[in-house]
């Protein structure tokens, strides 16, 4: 397996490589490379360039400070071995000790897996769950996408051609807050077949004040089960609440099958999933 | 001098000497064998499962850069099919194999059409890319059975309803209809066997180098048989006098039975280097070429047709079976489903009544041959389905079903009615008793009916496999017989230097077995020879006896007894030369502890290194004693062997979802004598996990049209190694009489137990929900669909 | 058909120890330049699609696929591939726990394997059967079952410790 010709660039700024892609419309950023380049060695990918960010300043690391940043370029391995973010957010360390292989891990990064934005991956869910947003610099200046706004379809996100990711924000939870990830990977690629990432928050009157459920691997993009969610708030967190929850949860999902596992059994596994993730919510409050 | 014994190495768990250029990435795979001038070959495949090829037009491929040739299958018209040399026995085969390139017409997504060679791969695949073909896609087959009913598309002219043979054994379907008709309990159940990928870690590679000064070829190949594709290539296929080729096969990376087959790359690149003027053309496929063009395994639909008295004991059984063997015939494929299927179905049990049918079928998929257990493990997945399904029809217990109907040690050599050579030898019984012992099985009985009371998400299964396989293949006249066309026996050739050093060159070759170890340390304490001094040669065609290659679990029993011979010769050899030297009666010598000497006397004694010494020397042989300590043997097995056992699987199966988890898996197998028991349990355990895929992961799965919709390893799941649990193994070791070594070998056996183990797991798990059979694999959602509709 | 006459850059990175320097496409993978520029071919290739792990390598200290990173991107990096484990003729512990528990038999995952292996010893130098197996979930075997690999992994753990025993 062998990629076509390309240009390669390796900017040692953002502006630098913003630069790169307005001058070449069939440039791509790499990143980790680790959806890229299988593609390329395929040739399903043939770009006529790589702007590698692994140079740029400034896009690796992780602050804990209340709210949670890291780096576009923080690679999933950063993240699972950071004892400040297991300390913090110990699920962000857990999804991404889950993500591929220690490999994939060694390479593969947050931003680049949420601009990549493949239905079944994982963390588009989690960041979505947990309210998350990216900072996005490209030729119109710098703003700010939450990931609500950020994932379209299939493989597209928000971002204009020449947008790069530069950081990802997950905000500091709320007191009293519970999270979780629910995945079923695929046994040969171990992608999501089915991934479930709740956030759930209790009010002072024992209700649930806010709950975020956000799914992935089985629809075009990673998708708010807004079912799910309506079915939790204001109703105290047990066992009825999580089921009404777990039932409501394809309702209005965009439900795909394959060859592996069809759309009527993937909606039966967000169910589950979205049952069993509540229920480890639950328990980590 | 004879000193004392030497340490006895036959039965204990030796190191692999295989191991240290392995672990220091010093080994030498086909893609590393580096050769000055290398060119490099790709291949252009069909995109379409059956297509006339129209028009080819590779003229800007010719004029890409490092581009030195772009041929397609007119250029090489005149160059012989593939050969398929194992035709179903007794019967009209409808042969067509594939050309080394498409002409006219393909028959399987993948079908190689053009191929270009240049001086870097990344060229040849840049060069692929500039090859226009015309196609006009055909309508095209997926499923055996379906291909053979009345207005489905057909591949080829001389193969009327896709049907590439019909064939049968056992008593006439008449006579078992009619017990089936009398038997108290009957059962009708269509089981499947999915086709499979065999997956080596190392994908299949060739090198071709022509010496244009000696009109010599070599072949270094990913090659489980050397001899028999130079046998092939030079006699079938190119129409070279097979002395001037030569085929090596390097360190080879798992094979499973998928480099058995000779491929159209093998003489592709022996031509093509001939073409070039000599220089080496290698070609070495990537992952999605493997899956898409290099043989599969399985792909059987069944009917069964299951009679028994109401307390469980089998009156009758009829099993009809559509064999897909893909667009093509490959080399030995008929001779799976008939010989290797068909004779075993049986497994370890009577059965009064019995009849299988086979119908080998052309379809559009890639060519299915022998992988791992071939034929023997459909056989012993479909009656061990059956077993299990005669228990849930009367309710008597597997492990009881399995009991009433063994055949019992006493009725050994034993005819399993439908044509085969008789079971040597076993005590099936013993197996399955030490398993349910280890297993704890009447305790998982107890828990299993308390979680169904108490309605556990989690839900238990309890799967059992008594499994008998005949291997050590084959005597060559019986082989003969069954349609397989040459011999297979093997050779061995041990050699003393003058320096008392040992080399024992053998047709069998290892792909992963350690044989250069199991053969040390038969030699060394035959012999009574240092491990050290023993270098054991093989995997290439000069320097090594034919031999016919390792598969059907054969090298030690077939290739270690020719060994076993060659050393007996050596050492009676060796005993006349010391007769001689010592001045006395040769029926005074005896051989032991690496030396000769007269009974009593082992202080006068003369070594086996004195004595190689003296044989090469040749000062002073007794009168007519050619120098040397040398012999070869040819050795044609009287009979297959028949290794045997039990495996129990115990699962937990997630009533909410269909998942599947294996908690538990023991093995109590009888393979006979061991040399090397690390190696055996080895086997077992990459056996059993191969099998447990079967059973919970691996299928090929195509689209109606043909397209493979599992072509990498992202779709087409292997077991990694969080998916299995730890093997619990024991043996009991039955002698075989069949080899003097008592050896049954150890290869498939895993992979035969295991499949039937795993999915009767799965399957007794949801029982009592009225399941009582699912295809494979086991797949969550199709457990959870058939949960669903049972309840 | 665009130009095929492609751009070279220039790339250093030191293997094993020694510093190397080349000019290669930017599209050459860093498991053929390993391979085929610098002669190591211990470590292999067994698929297309980042699956298997035969060509795990050490890029910066972390084990990775070099199937799915270009020679480009090791620019100025330190890899270290099957060839470079053994010092001084010794055998590393964890290849040493690969011949001592039988984890391989044809061979061609080892080189991966044990390189994978050795980098979760690194990051965890007692693991559980169940850390172990997840650590290996990148690295396919078709021989062994895994299960000799697992208690090659211990042997190596062990070994590494100084000889306490491993937790299973």
């Amino acid at each position: 397996m062998f990629p076509s010709q390309f240009d390669y660039h390796r900017p040692s700024s953002v502006a630098e490589a913003i630069q790169f892609l307005q001058n070449d419309p069939d440039a791509k950023i790499l990143a980790g490379g680790h959806s890229l380049i299988p593609a390329m060695k395929l040739r399903l990918a043939v770009p006529s360039a790589l702007v590698d960010l692994s140079q740029v300043d400034g896009l690796r690391g992780i602050a804990v400070n209340g709210d949670i940043r890291i780096g576009a370029m923080t690679t999933y391995a950063q993240l699972r071995d950071s004892d400040a973010l297991k300390a913090a957010m110990p699920l962000l360390s857990e999804v991404a000790n889950n993500v591929g292989d220690p490999q994939v891990q060694s390479r593969g990064t947050l931003g680049g897996s949420l601009a990549h934005a493949d239905p079944a991956a994982d963390f588009t869910a989690v960041v979505l769950a947990l309210g998350g947003s990216v900072k996005a610099v490209g030729t119109g200046g710098e703003r700010e996408i939450s990931a609500d706004d950020l994932f379209v379809d299939l493989f597209t996100t928000s971002l204009n051609p020449d947008e790069v990711i530069t950081e990802v924000t997950i905000p500091n939870p709320a007191a009293r807050t519970g999270m979780a990830y629910q995945k079923r990977g695929h046994p040969a690629s171990g992608y999501a077949v089915v991934g479930v990432a709740v956030s759930v928050t209790v009010g002072d009157d024992g209700n649930v004040s806010d709950a975020r459920i956000a799914v992935t691997g089985c629809t075009p993009k990673a998708t708010r089960a807004t079912a799910a969610e309506q079915a939790l708030v204001g109703k105290p967190l047990n066992e009825a609440s999580i089921d009404a929850a777990a039932k409501a949860a394809p309702e209005g999902l965009d439900i795909n099958g394959d060859h592996y596992a069809s759309a009527e059994y993937r909606a039966h596994l967000v169910e589950v999933d979205t049952r069993r993730a509540l229920e480890a919510a639950a328990k980590a409050l | 001098m004879v000193a004392s014994a030497p340490e006895k190495l036959v039965g204990k768990p030796i190191k692999r000497r295989e191991d240290p250029r392995l672990i220091t990435g010093a080994g030498v795979f086909i893609d590393d064998v580096r050769l000055p001038g290398l060119a490099h070959m790709a291949v252009l495949r069909s995109p379409y499962a059956h297509a006339r090829i129209v028009s080819i037009n590779a003229d800007a491929a010719r004029a890409m850069p490092g581009v030195l040739g772009v041929f397609t299958g007119e250029d090489i018209k005149h160059i012989n099919p593939l050969p398929c040399a194992w035709q179903a026995p007794g019967v009209e085969n409808k042969v067509n194999t594939p050309r080394l390139l498409a002409l006219d017409e393909v028959h399987q997504v993948g079908d190689p059409v053009a191929v270009v060679v240049t001086e870097s791969p990344y060229q040849a695949k840049d060069a692929l890319a500039a090859i226009e073909v015309d196609y006009e896609e055909l309508p095209a087959v997926v499923g055996a059975r379906k291909a053979t009913t009345p207005g489905a598309p057909q591949l080829h002219e001389n193969a009327p309803s896709n049907i590439v043979f019909r064939w049968s054994c056992g008593q006439d379907a008449d006579q078992v209809d009619a017990a089936l008709a009398a038997s108290e309990v009957q059962v009708r159940e269509r089981i499947g066997n999915q086709q499979l990928i065999p997956t080596a870690i190392e994908p299949r590679g060739s090198i071709g180098r022509y010496d244009p000064g000696t009109g010599e070829y070599t072949l270094w190949a990913t090659s489980q048989a050397p001899h028999v594709h130079r046998l092939l290539t030079a006699a079938f296929v190119l129409g070279v006098p097979e002395q001037k080729i030569r085929v090596i096969a390097p360190d080879v990376g798992g094979g499973f039975g998928s480099k058995i087959y000779l491929y159209f790359d093998m003489p592709l690149v022996l031509w093509l280097s001939e073409q070039l003027g000599g220089r080496p053309v290698k070609f070495f496929e990537d992952r999605s070429e493997n899956f898409l063009h290099t043989s599969h395994g399985r792909g059987h639909d069944s009917d069964v047709a299951i009679g028994a008295t109401k307390d469980g004991k089998i009156t009758a059984l009829r099993v009809d079976t559509f064999a897909n063997l893909g667009g093509y015939l490959s080399t030995i494929a008929p001779g799976t489903p008939s010989t290797l299927y068909g004779r075993m179905v049986a497994g370890c049990y009577k059965i009064p009544n019995i009849h299988v049918g086979i119908t080998g079928v052309y379809t559009n998929t890639a060519m299915v041959d022998a992988y791992r257990g071939a034929g023997r493990t459909e056989a012993s997945y479909m009656i061990e389905r059956v077993v299990d399904l005669v228990a849930n029809a009367t309710g008597v217990d597997p492990a009881e079903v399995r009991r009433l109907n063994f055949v019992q040690p006493e009725d050994f050599p034993f005819d399993n009615g439908l044509g085969g050579l008789p079971y040597d030898s076993g005590d099936y019984e013993k197996a399955l008793n030490r398993a349910l012992e280890m297993v704890g099985y009447e305790d998982l009985r107890r828990e299993q009916a308390e979680r169904r009371e108490n309605g556990d998400r989690k839900m238990l299964g309890i799967g059992l496999s008594s499994f008998v396989e005949a291997c050590g293949l084959g005597p060559s006249q019986y082989m003969g017989r069954e349609g397989w066309a040459a011999g297979l026996w093997e050779s061995a050739n041990v050699r003393i230097h003058l320096t008392g050093k040992v080399v024992v060159t053998t047709g069998s070759l290892p792909h992963g077995q350690g044989h250069e170890t199991t053969f040390s340390q038969l030699v060394a304490d035959e012999l009574g020879v240092p491990f050290e001094d023993i270098q054991v040669k093989h995997s290439d065609t000069q320097g090594t006896p034919f031999g016919y290659g390792s598969y059907g679990s054969r090298s030690l029993a077939v290739g270690g007894t020719a060994i076993y011979k060659s050393v007996a010769k050596v050492r009676e050899k060796a005993m006349q030369l010391a007769a001689h030297l010592l001045e006395a009666a040769p029926e005074d010598i005896v051989y032991e502890n690496g030396g000769a000497y007269v009974k009593g006397s082992p202080e006068s004694g003369k070594t086996i290194q004195e004595l190689a010494g003296a044989a090469h020397v040749g000062y002073d042989l007794p009168a007519g004693m050619e120098p040397t300590l040398e012999a070869t043997t040819f050795y044609d097995p009287p009979s297959f062997t028949f290794p045997f056992g039990t495996h129990i699987c115990v699962v937990e199966v997630d009533r909410d979802t269909g998942d599947t988890e294996v908690k538990r898996y023991v093995a109590v197998d009888d393979v006979g004598n061991v040399v090397n028991p690390l190696i055996v349990d080895g086997q077992l355990h990459g056996g059993i996990t191969q099998g447990l895929g079967q059973a919970l992961y691996e299928g090929v799965v195509y689209a109606e049209k043909g397209e493979m919709l599992t072509g990498s390893l992202n779709d087409y799941a292997i077991v990694r190694a969080s998916m299995a649990p730890m093997f619990e193994l024991e043996n009991t070791v039955t002698p075989t009489s069949v080899n003097p070594l008592g050896a049954r070998g150890v290869g498939e056996a895993g992979a035969i137990a295991s499949t039937p183990a795993v999915a009767n797991a799965v399957i007794d798990a949801v029982s009592h929900l009225g399941i009582r059979n699912m295809d494979m694999p086991l797949t969550p959602e199709r457990v959870w669909r058939s949960m669903a509709a049972n309840t | 058909m665009a130009e095929a006459v492609a751009t070279r850059i220039p790339v250093k990175m030191t293997v094993n120890g020694t510093e190397y320097a080349a000019e290669v496409e930017p599209r050459l993978l860093l498991v053929h330049f390993l391979r085929d520029n610098l002669g190591l071919t211990g470590t292999h290739i067994g698929c297309d699609t980042s699956q298997c792990g035969a060509c795990v390598v050490y890029l910066n200290g972390e084990s990775i696929k070099s199937c799915t990173v270009l020679a480009v991107q090791a620019d100025g990096g330190e890899v270290m591939t099957i060839e470079g484990l053994a010092k001084d003729g010794e055998y590393d512990p964890v290849q040493q726990g690969f011949w001592e528990m039988h984890g391989l038999q044809c061979g061609y995952c080892t080189p991966g394997m044990i390189m994978s292996t050795h980098s979760l010893l690194k990051r965890n130098p007692n693991p559980s059967e169940t850390e172990i197996r997840h650590a290996l979930e990148g690295n396919l075997c078709r021989c062994t079952g895994y299960q000799n690999i697992v208690k090659a992994v211990q042997y190596a753990a062990e070994q590494m410790s100084g000889g306490s025993a491993p937790t299973s």
